[in-house]
This record gives C-alpha cells, structure tokens and sequence, in this order.
C-alpha cells in the first residue's frame, strides 16, 4: 500500500463519509475537500496524528459562487496533503492558522489583501502585498477586477 | 535602564545597506534589537493576476521573470504543474537537461552570495574573488542557452535547446576551474579565523525553530533540518542522480556558509553526472494550446529552498488560477526571530544569509542610432570587448593579472 494510501485509509477511518472527498492524483499528491465544521479537526488530525509538520503556503481561489482555501501542508517523504475548505463569497471569513504555524501570517496576509477574506485571530500588523493607499474594497485576485488598463481598453 | 533609551528607526524600503525594496522598522534599546516589523510587497508587480489573464505559453515567460536569479525555478516549477495537469510526458533528456540548468543556476546563485555575504562583513576582497569567479557559469548558462539570465529554455512538454557534446565539454572544463575555486572559498570559510568568528553564533536558529517556523532550502538545512525537494519529492532528473542533501548543526550564518559551499560542491558532481548519463531521444514533445481541467502543485528546490506553484487549469488556452510562493516568503519570519536580542551590527549579514532575492540585468542592449533609423543589438562578446578596450584606453589593463588568475586557479 502506498503512503497516500495510507493516509486516505488513516483519515476514512477517523471521519466516516470523507473517503469520496480524497483525491490521490499522483503519487506524493492528496486533496481533501473539507466543510468548514470539520476543517480544524481534520487539520488538528494532520498535523498531530499523521506528521504533516510544513505548511507550503495557503492558496486563495475565487470560485465565483464561493471563495476556496487551500493549505498545502507537506512532511519529509514529500508528501503534499491539499485541504480545500470553501467560504461564503458575500461575507468572506476564515479562522487564522499562525497558532499552528507562525510562518502563515503572511499567507493570510495575503488573503486579506488581493481577496478580502477576513482572517479571524489575525493580529493586527503591516499589510502585505498591497500599497498602503491601495483604495478600500478593491481586492485583485478576486475574478471580478481587473486593472485600470484593461477596464480603459474595454470601454473603448 | 530608562525606558527613553528605547529608540525605533526605518531602514528602508530605499536604504543604501539593502539590495531591493523592503522597509524594516527596528525596535532598539542601545544596540539591542528589540523586534523587527517587516514590511515587504514593494515589488508586488501583480504577476499571479497577469497571468490569469494570459495564454499558458505568455505565462512561461511572466513567470520566468519573478526573479533574475533563479529563473530556472520558478519556470521549470511552473511547467511542471502545467505539465502534471495536462499529462504530458516530459521526454528524459529534457528532464536531464533542466537538472543541468538548475544545477548551474544555483552554482551562480551560491556564488553570488558568497560574495554579498563577504561584503556585508567588511571581506569585499571576497567579494571580488567569487563573483569573478560567477562569471564562468554565467558564460556557461548563456553558452547552453544563450541568456545570462532568464534562460528561457523550459517549454511544456520538454526544453528547447539541446546541449551538444562541445558544449558539454565546455561545461565540464568550466566546472573543474570552478571545483578548484570553490574548494579554496571552503579552506577560507573553515581555516580563516576572522570570518568564522564574525559569523559564528550570529543569526542563531534553532533546529526547533527551523521547523516551527517553517523555514526552507539553506536556511533549514543549515539548523540541521534535512529538507531538500530534490530528495523528498523529486522532479526533474533527480530520482536517478546520486547526491548528498548537505546539512550543518551549528544553526547560525556560519552553517549557512558551510551548506551553502559544500552544496558547490555537490551540484558539480550533479553536472558531471547528468552530463556523462544524457539519455538520447527528443528534448520535447508537442503540448496542446489548451490545458484540460484540472489542478496541480510543482515543487522546486531553488538555490534558496523551497518554491511552491499552484495551478488550476479550467480547459481554455489560459490558466483559471496561478498561486506562487517563493522561498523567501516562507524564510522571513525566520529573520524576525533570528534578529530578537541581537545586536544592530549583525542586521545585515543575518538578513542576507537567509540570501533574499534581487535581480540581474539583461545581457543584451539594443541600440537606436539617433538621427538614423538604423538600431542594432550587441551581442555580449562584443559588449565585453568594448568594455575592456574603454578600460585599457584609460591605462587600465586586467588581462595579464587575469591569465595569472586562471593558470593559479587550475594548477
């Protein structure tokens, strides 16, 4: 049995129902499809229980109909577990990770900035990427900005 | 000691001592650092958005532009997604050849802050020893691709030049001078009682803190953390090449140095052997216009740890979403722990140890004749020549001192 195998098994069996939710696209590939009730518990679960002890980066996808979280988490024999969990695109929140991993406060920094996404228990600090007179409300990875240039080239 | 002793000072975004754009506030008690607020995204050029609004093959290209210095990463790592979602299977002796690329690219990657690292502790003389010495594997990389930087030679689905048996040979005879070199940087890091003392028990990080802070590349592995992309989840030609992951456990920018010298030393082995064991065949397969739905993640080691690409594809000719982090990103909050209860002086070696990113130039210039409309490019060994008869029509003369530099160096 591989470790992605392994692992599948490991989760299947610690929360029922989730095993159609795990992908194993390629070897040292997984991708888990979380609610957000469970996310904390199945991420809780990697980090203590099946060793993930990297976090690669948190990944933010505006899906249109919701926003999506990714948190690519990784340990020493390369595999790379992908928690996907989704947010409501109206009022976009997610519960801050740095307890977890300091190194994600500016992933979520990130998120804040080109997405919008609220980060609860983020403490308050530099913003990070955007220029601090970046106007209010405008968030550039969401799918529905677009730049200046591209809103002029349009119009004519 | 009274609390108006306390003192907080800006360094940067623009400060003579930093090489790019990035604004340090100093909390400061005397010469004690108290903490550090980085503020960071003064280069934040809006590449992840530029691409998702792009053709895959125009991405290659923004991508490969996140960074002069190690370019071969974050292109072959963005490849590598693409190609992961579309199934596309790489032939092998492109992948040898990207693995030849990477290698020489942290080779001059190394090299270069080899010689940061000796100017931002006063050694400039090293400084001026080592990117001497860059300069072959700079000729090296334009020779196999013709650019210095950005070399452009990942497409999807292979490479686009080949490396011919001349041009190997070529490469070997750089990398036996650069061997030699490197060799002579090791005696200095290990013997010379100076900069072992500037550096030791500098920029201290724990083996706990490396990984709790999730820290990538030299910087883990010199608090002797062994995590290495290259041997946990290989890509490219590296499930088949021998090579050591170098760590070090004395967890300061002394370990820095030695994994980072020692690393020479291995990607020249790695070179040599993947040069010898070239598998004949194609060097690239034709891919599609459009890349299917889907989603992948492409890991890199580059010079400086780590890279990371996200990619989800949506079945049209561009990408639905690219998501980048560099190893930097991921090293900074390192930074900010490694400076807490230290002294100001050591700010700027500890920062450069973790080797954050800055760009080179491009080898080529065009030029407009004014008043003609006549324009021509320079190609880089005319531009050198020029440069050396400007230096010479001034009195300044290298070229013997060079000869002697060379003949030192192999004998």
């Amino acid at each position: 049995m591989t470790v992605c195998e392994n692992i599948r098994q490991q989760l299947a069996a610690r929360f029922p129902g989730i095993e159609e939710r795990v992908k194993i696209p390629r070897p040292r590939r997984i991708f888990v499809e979380a609610a957000a009730d469970e996310f904390r518990k199945i991420f809780e679960f990697a980090i203590n229980e099946l060793g993930f002890n990297h976090l690669c980066t948190i990944t933010g996808l505006d899906e249109r109909v919701n926003f999506s979280l990714i948190y690519h988490l990784a340990k020493e024999n390369g595999v790379l577990l992908n928690i996907k969990i989704s947010v409501s695109h109206d009022a976009p929140q997610a519960d801050s990770i740095i307890g977890y991993f300091p190194g994600a406060e500016i992933y979520e920094r990130e998120l804040v900035d080109l997405f919008g996404i609220q980060i609860k228990g983020l403490p308050e600090g530099l913003r990070y990427p955007l220029a601090d007179d970046w106007p209010k409300d405008e968030y550039p990875l969401r799918k529905d900005w677009k730049p200046k240039t591209a809103q002029a080239q349009e119009g004519k | 000691m009274r609390d108006s002793h306390k003192f907080k000072i800006p360094i940067g975004p623009q400060h003579p001592a930093l090489k790019e754009p990035e604004g340090f506030s100093v909390a400061l008690r005397g010469e004690k650092i108290l903490g550090v607020d980085i503020r960071l995204g003064y280069n934040h050029r809006g590449i992840e958005k530029a691409a998702e609004e792009r053709t895959y093959i125009q991405s290659l290209y923004i991508i490969e532009r996140i960074c002069g210095i190690c370019s071969h990463s974050h292109s072959t790592c963005f490849a590598q997604a693409v190609e992961e979602i579309a199934a596309l299977e790489v032939p092998k002796r492109a992948l040898y050849i990207r693995t030849v690329i990477g290698e020489l690219e942290r080779v001059h990657s190394h090299l270069l802050w080899l010689g940061v690292a000796g100017h931002e502790i006063g050694f400039d003389t090293l400084l001026m020893y080592s990117w001497r010495d860059r300069e072959i594997v700079m000729d090296i990389l334009a020779l196999l691709t013709g650019n210095r930087v950005n070399y452009g030679i990942n497409t999807y689905g292979g490479v686009k030049r080949d490396i011919s048996p001349e041009q190997a040979q070529e490469v070997l005879k750089g990398v036996d001078i650069l061997e030699e070199r490197t060799k002579y940087y090791i005696e200095i890091a290990t013997q010379e009682v100076t900069v072992i003392q500037r550096l030791s028990g500098v920029g201290v990080l724990s083996r706990e803190d490396a990984i709790r802070l999730d820290t990538v590349g030299p910087t883990a592995r010199a608090s002797g953390v062994a995590r290495d992309v290259r041997k946990d989840d290989p890509y490219s030609a590296y499930s088949e090449v021998p090579f050591n992951v170098i760590t070090d456990d004395h967890c300061d920018v002394y370990g820095r140095t030695v994994v980072r010298l020692k690393e020479l030393m291995e990607a020249y082995k790695i070179i040599r052997y993947v040069l010898k064991n070239m598998p004949e065949g194609p060097i690239a397969i034709k891919a599609p216009r459009k890349i299917p739905a889907g989603e992948a993640l492409g890991r890199y080691e580059a010079p400086r740890g780590e890279d990371v690409h996200y990619v989800k594809a949506n079945g049209t000719e561009k990408p639905e979403r690219v998501k980048v982090r560099a190893p930097t990103l991921a090293n900074l909050q390192a930074v900010k722990h490694m400076l807490k209860d230290r002294y100001l002086a050591d700010m700027p070696i500890v920062i450069a140890a973790i080797d954050p990113c800055f760009s080179c130039t491009d080898r080529m210039i065009s030029i407009d004749y004014s008043g003609s409309d006549k324009s021509e490019a320079i190609k880089w060994e005319a531009l050198r020549s020029y440069g050396i008869e400007w230096y010479r029509g001034k009195g300044i003369d290298f070229s013997k001192l060079n000869k002697e530099f060379s003949r030192r160096a192999i004998s």
